[in-house]
This record gives C-alpha cells, sequence and structure tokens, in this order.
C-alpha cells in the first residue's frame, strides 16, 4: 500500500519538502509543470511516512495515507 | 500518522513560490477543524499578499481596507458574538499603517485573534523596507541596507507584551518543528477567544522569498537564523494558561 500520495500539479518547486525529508526520499524530477516549475518526486521505497513534507510544504501537495 | 490537508476549509495557495502564507493558511484550517469552528469562523484578510486567501480559504471572508483588518473584526464579533473571528495580516499592515488599531483593540482586550504574518518587507508592494527591517537588510527601498542610525527596527510583539491581553506569542514557519510549533500558538489563541478572555495575537516569522530575492530555502534560511535575532520565538502572555 502507497505511504504517500502527491498532488503534483500543485508544486511550485519550492525545495523546503526537499530540504526537509530525513531520509532523503523527496528529490526534483527535472520535469517541468504546466505551470512552469521544476516539480518534486518521491522513492517510496525510502519515506517512512514521518509526514515532514506534508509539514513543510506551502501548497499542500502531500497526503500522508498512513 | 495520515495527514492530509483540511480541503473542506482550504483548498490551495495561489502565493508566490515558498511564501509562508500557504503555510500560515493551512494551519489555520487546520486548527479550525480541529476545534470545530470551521463553520462559524470568521476570517478578515487585509488588502495586502494575505488578501489572496479569499479565493482559498472557504471561510466566510471579508477584505478590509488596508490596515483596518483589526476594527473589521471587532465590528464583526460584536454583532457575531458566537462566532469565532480571525483578522490575518502582515506586518505592514499590523504594525505600520494599522498600528493605531492594533494598539488600541490590544488595550481594549477585544475578543478576537490576530495573526501578523511578518516578513521583514512590504511584500504585495514590491519589497520595500518597513518598520520590521532588520538594520542592514537590504530592500528595493534601502539597497545599501537599512541605516540602523536613521531607521529602527519595530518589534509589535515587544510593544504588547505589557498590556493586558490574553494571548501574546511569536513561532515561525520553518521546518517541521517550527511548524509544529506554529499551529499550537494559534490554537491557543482560538481557545483564548472560545472562554472569552480577549485579545490573542500571534506573530508568524515568514519567508517572502520573492522579495528577499533569494532562493525559497535561503529566505526560510534567512528567517531562522537572522530574523530570530530580532525577533525572538515564545509565549509572552498567556492569561489563566491554556497552553
Ligand atoms: S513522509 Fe517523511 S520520509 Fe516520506 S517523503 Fe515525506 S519527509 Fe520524506
Ligand atoms: S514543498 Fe511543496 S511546493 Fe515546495 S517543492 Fe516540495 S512539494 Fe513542491
Ligand atoms: S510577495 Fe512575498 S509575501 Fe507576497 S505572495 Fe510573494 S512571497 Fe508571499
Amino acid at each position: 500500500m502507497s505511504k504517500i500520495k502527491l498532488n503534483i500539479s500543485r508544486c511550485k518547486g519550492c525545495g523546503y519538502c526537499v530540504a526537509e525529508c530525513p531520509r532523503k526520499a523527496l528529490s526534483f524530477s527535472g520535469h517541468i509543470s504546466d505551470k512552469g516549475y521544476d516539480t518534486v518526486q518521491v522513492d517510496e521505497s525510502l519515506c517512512i511516512a514521518c509526514g515532514s513534507c506534508y509539514r513543510v510544504c506551502p501548497d499542500s501537495v502531500f497526503e500522508i495515507l498512513e | 500518522m495520515k495527514l492530509k490537508a483540511p480541503e473542506s476549509v482550504f483548498s490551495s495557495a495561489s502565493f508566490c513560490p515558498g511564501c509562508g502564507h500557504g503555510l500560515a493558511s493551512r494551519l489555520i484550517g487546520e486548527v479550525a477543524e480541529e476545534l470545530g469552528i470551521q463553520h462559524s469562523l470568521v476570517t478578515v484578510v487585509d488588502v495586502a499578499c494575505c488578501s489572496f486567501n479569499i479565493d482559498y480559504w472557504k471561510f466566510d471572508t471579508i477584505m478590509a481596507a488596508h490596515g483596518r483588518d483589526i476594527p473589521t473584526a471587532v465590528g464583526v464579533k460584536h454583532v457575531r458574538p458566537g462566532s469565532s473571528v480571525l483578522a490575518y495580516m502582515g506586518d505592514g499592515a499590523a504594525y505600520s499603517i494599522g498600528m493605531a488599531e492594533t494598539i488600541h483593540a490590544a488595550l481594549r482586550n477585544d475578543n478576537i485573534c490576530v495573526i501578523v504574518i511578518n516578513n521583514s518587507v512590504f511584500g504585495m508592494t514590491g519589497g520595500q523596507m518597513a518598520p520590521t527591517t532588520l538594520p542592514g537588510e537590504k530592500t528595493a527601498t534601502s539597497p545599501k541596507g537599512k541605516d540602523p542610525t536613521r531607521y529602527g527596527t519595530l518589534s509589535g510583539v515587544e510593544l504588547l507584551k505589557h498590556m493586558d491581553i490574553a494571548y501574546l506569542a511569536r513561532g515561525e514557519l520553518v521546518g517541521s518543528a517550527g511548524m509544529i510549533k506554529a499551529k499550537k500558538l494559534i490554537k491557543s489563541a482560538f481557545q483564548h477567544q472560545l472562554k472569552g478572555d480577549g485579545f490573542s495575537l500571534v506573530e508568524l516569522l515568514s519567508p517572502c522569498p520573492t522579495n528577499l530575492n533569494l532562493p525559497p530555502v535561503k529566505a526560510r534560511d534567512f528567517v531562522h537564523n537572522e530574523m530570530t535575532k530580532y525577533f525572538p520565538t515564545g509565549v509572552f502572555i498567556d492569561k489563566g494558561g491554556v497552553e
């Protein structure tokens, strides 16, 4: 089961989540969104569902599922 | 722990990338839902950047004239005493154009919550130097840095510290720990209003990457490393102790 869901169209590429993730599960994808931002991607195998990315994201991209 | 943005009250934010307003606005949504006041809460926003929330909060929201959120919120509270009322504004509105309104509402100990987003500049109008700009800080109107021999740096929290109000605190919208603490401060402010204790003000130090001319992560570091030197975080008044 998935631990984390990303509503990626909201991402503005600020990088707060990438800087905050204690497991380095988040990185920039290089994929430029329709709004023109480099958006993030998650490596779920590294994610421990700690919720830090949810807390620091100004654009409510993350949902923690467990 | 399951975590999901409070979408019944908050859809998303249209602020600049990395802006602290998006963080504060979501926290207010979370707190409103947790306290069960989401259907009765009336929010008043200022015309500056915080006004974007008129589209993103699903609360009944009024946009006040610049710097006049607090008297507008006080008026709402008088006619709707059963509703929780929030005045949401920046440091320009609270401590510059609206300073008289802030101080006099505190003097009357009006039973409302005020949340002030302090980002050290006038954000909406292009990042001009503000009373909260730090000594030496470069802004659009202080390109060589704010000259501390000519201009002081104002701490609104310091001014209110000795007043007879219900709650006064300052947090920072930085990092996971900062966000957990900031949420607690917002919740305490609303709990005081629910108890009828009077005036609560929570200042939140907030990154404005656009006007600091910094990438968001560096703007966030500026808030944590530099702004907190002049604007220490903590709880300064907690009458009767809800915390
Ligand atoms: S939940 Fe924690 S571990 Fe997982 S991506 Fe977010 S910050 Fe990283
Ligand atoms: S914190 Fe949110 S908006 Fe910023 S890069 Fe991460 S997902 Fe995108
Ligand atoms: S100008 Fe500054 S305060 Fe206004 S939305 Fe942009 S980052 Fe936020």
